[in-house]
């Protein structure tokens, strides 16, 4: 019998990686998911197969109100708040692992008669467990605008608190294997490895959330990965770290688009300071705004309109506003394209899900290296609730903070339309060169609001 | 071989695998890969069935548990739900294209 278990466990974990392989493009992708899910449950029942299994009552409790809770949040949550609602189903996988490990604690007195491997494993799932599941929380709470989507951070004391934390997490952990099997360690272990991951996620801002939740991603992997070497599944090591992998290098892939190096995303904010201009004052330089009459006409006798989508887009929920006026331009026959920064919104890939829910037929999604070298073609670059993917500065002000960050080189079009809420900066704190550019007009208002006057606008003309 | 060491081998060989699998992603399915690993990592499902089956005492245990699966439980069918939503609005196209 556990042989046969072991068998299906192979064929479960086969179909993770057949089911990740259509995951990588967009005819295959359904499938993909579906024939993970498939392996999913195979793993499951073949778990449940196991000689001696019991306890029958309380399982089917825990898998009731797993799918009494999770079927219909996942159903009815919107594209929009998505994020946050990744950041929740990862931070309860890292819970079920702590919580996991906790038991294990117990019910073998502190590892008493186990291999130190299995006590080491055991416990990294624990650490790394909790942090998870309250960095998540944090983060759901940052995404969700329950908590300041603003830097948080502790000051001066930020680094030798967290590092404090960390020490007493290890520590604990240290006198578990040395021996100690006093409950309050393990309880010690979770609570500074939980207080790390709420210190450590509150200073980081909404920009540079896609990081975060991947980074986090990539953590609940490991851990599941660690706990299938305490508990000998390969199941669990497969798939745990599949992920840890996959979501390394989704983790790495966004810190490249921002030019920034993941500890330093991790240390907090934009190192805390104070917001930098770039030597001139702000306020002194002159901006011209402009109404949405005026942007439809500028728009409407354009050949070529690029739209560059930001994070302002989805809080106003403006996509398939967005998408109708692109329909109104298309059929005065003006080319469209999206402009899409890797970073652009707080999940990898967000704008390409809420443009997709629009109905944005695939080809017209452009990414930032194809649309960079055809802005010099573009008439009119509306930038709708982005703000630091298109700041110059970038590219020509060494002393910015985001030197360096690949941009979409708006400025390079032969007219910028920004529609923004304020001239207030963005998540970065820095000010953006672009607003002051003489070939930049603004129109202030809610993003949602704006576009609806356009295309208003566009039907009258 | 001790266990110990055929699972190191098979963790070390799983996480190859996975930035083989994963290294070619286009931007526009990184959310839905995302949230697809993110199910994915749901199967610590496996490790709460596995231990409060085998049996584990107290009343304590057993809450924390039950905890365990449901969190299990909800990350992996959440997650996929999720998914498939977010795959379905990318897919949706397709059909009115080869038409």
């Amino acid at each position: 019998m556990t042989e046969f278990i072991a068998i299906l466990y192979i064929i479960s974990f086969a179909l993770f990686i057949y089911g990740l392989m259509g995951l990588t493009g967009p005819r295959t992708a359904v499938r993909g998911n579906w024939i993970a899910a498939v392996g999913m449950g195979l793993a499951v029942i073949a778990t449940l197969l196991t000689p001696g299994m019991g306890n029958w009552l309380l399982i089917i409790l825990g898998v009731g109100i797993g799918v009494v809770v999770g079927v219909p949040s996942a159903r009815k949550v919107k594209m929009t708040a998505m994020p946050q609602m990744v950041a929740l189903f990862n931070g309860v996988g890292g819970g079920a692992v702590a919580l996991i490990a906790w038991v294990e604690f117990n019910s073998t007195d502190g590892y008493a008669h186990e291999p130190a491997y299995i006590a080491i494993a055991s416990l990294f799932a624990a650490v790394i467990g909790s942090i998870s599941f309250w960095g998540s929380n944090i983060a759901f709470g940052k995404l969700q605008e329950l908590i300041s989507g603003r830097p948080i951070t502790l000051g001066k004391a930020q680094q030798p608190v967290n590092a404090a934390l960390l020490v007493i997490a290890l520590g604990c952990a240290i006198a578990i294997v040395a021996g100690a099997d006093s409950g309050i360690l393990i309880i010690g272990l979770l609570l500074a490895a939980g207080i790390l991951g709420v210190t450590s996620v509150l200073p980081i801002g909404g920009a540079d959330m896609p990081v975060v939740i991947s980074l986090l991603n990539a953590f609940t992997g490991l851990s599941a990965a660690a706990m299938g070497l305490a508990l000998s599944n390969t199941a669990l090591i497969v798939a745990g770290m599949i992920v840890g992998a996959s979501g390394s290098i989704l983790t790495n892939l966004m810190a490249k688009a921002m030019n920034r190096s993941i500890p330093a995303i991790v240390a907090g904010g934009f190192g805390g300071g104070p917001a930098v201009s770039s030597g001139r004052s702000a306020e002194d330089r002159p901006v011209r705004s402009t109404s949405a009459a005026d942007t439809a006409i500028q728009m409407a006798y354009a050949s070529k309109v690029v739209v560059v989508p930001g994070y302002g887009m989805a809080v106003a929920q403006a996509q398939h506003t967005v998408r109708e006026m692109a329909k109104l331009l298309e059929s005065k026959g003006i080319s469209v394209a999206y402009a899409i920064h890797p970073v652009a919104g707080r999940m990898p890939g967000h704008m390409n899900v809420l443009l997709a829910e629009a109905d944005v037929p695939y080809e017209q999604l452009k990414e930032m290296d194809e649309i960079n070298s055809e802005f010099a073609q573009t008439d009119v670059a509306l930038v709708i609730g982005a703000n630091d993917v298109t700041n110059p500065a970038a590219e020509t002000d060494p002393g910015s903070p985001i030197y360096g960050m690949p941009i979409l080189k708006v400025n390079h079009s032969r007219s910028v339309i920004v529609l923004k809420r304020s001239m207030s900066s963005g998540f970065a704190g820095i000010d953006n060169d672009l607003f002051y550019d003489p070939k930049t007009s603004m129109l202030f208002g809610d993003a949602k609001s704006s576009v609806g006057e356009i295309v208003e606008e566009l039907k009258a003309l | 071989m001790t266990p110990l060491v055929q699972n190191l081998a098979v963790l070390v060989l799983a996480g190859f695998v996975g930035f083989t699998v994963i290294s070619k992603v286009p931007n526009t399915l990184h959310t839905p890969l995302m949230s697809g690993t993110n199910a994915i990592h749901g199967i610590v499902l496996l490790g709460g069935l596995i231990v409060l089956g085998l049996g584990v005492d107290g009343v304590f245990n057993k809450i924390l548990l039950v905890i365990a699966i449901a969190f299990g439980t909800i990350n992996v069918v959440g997650g996929f739900l999720v998914t498939d939503r977010m795959l379905s609005m990318f897919k949706q196209k397709k059909p009115e294209d080869d038409r």
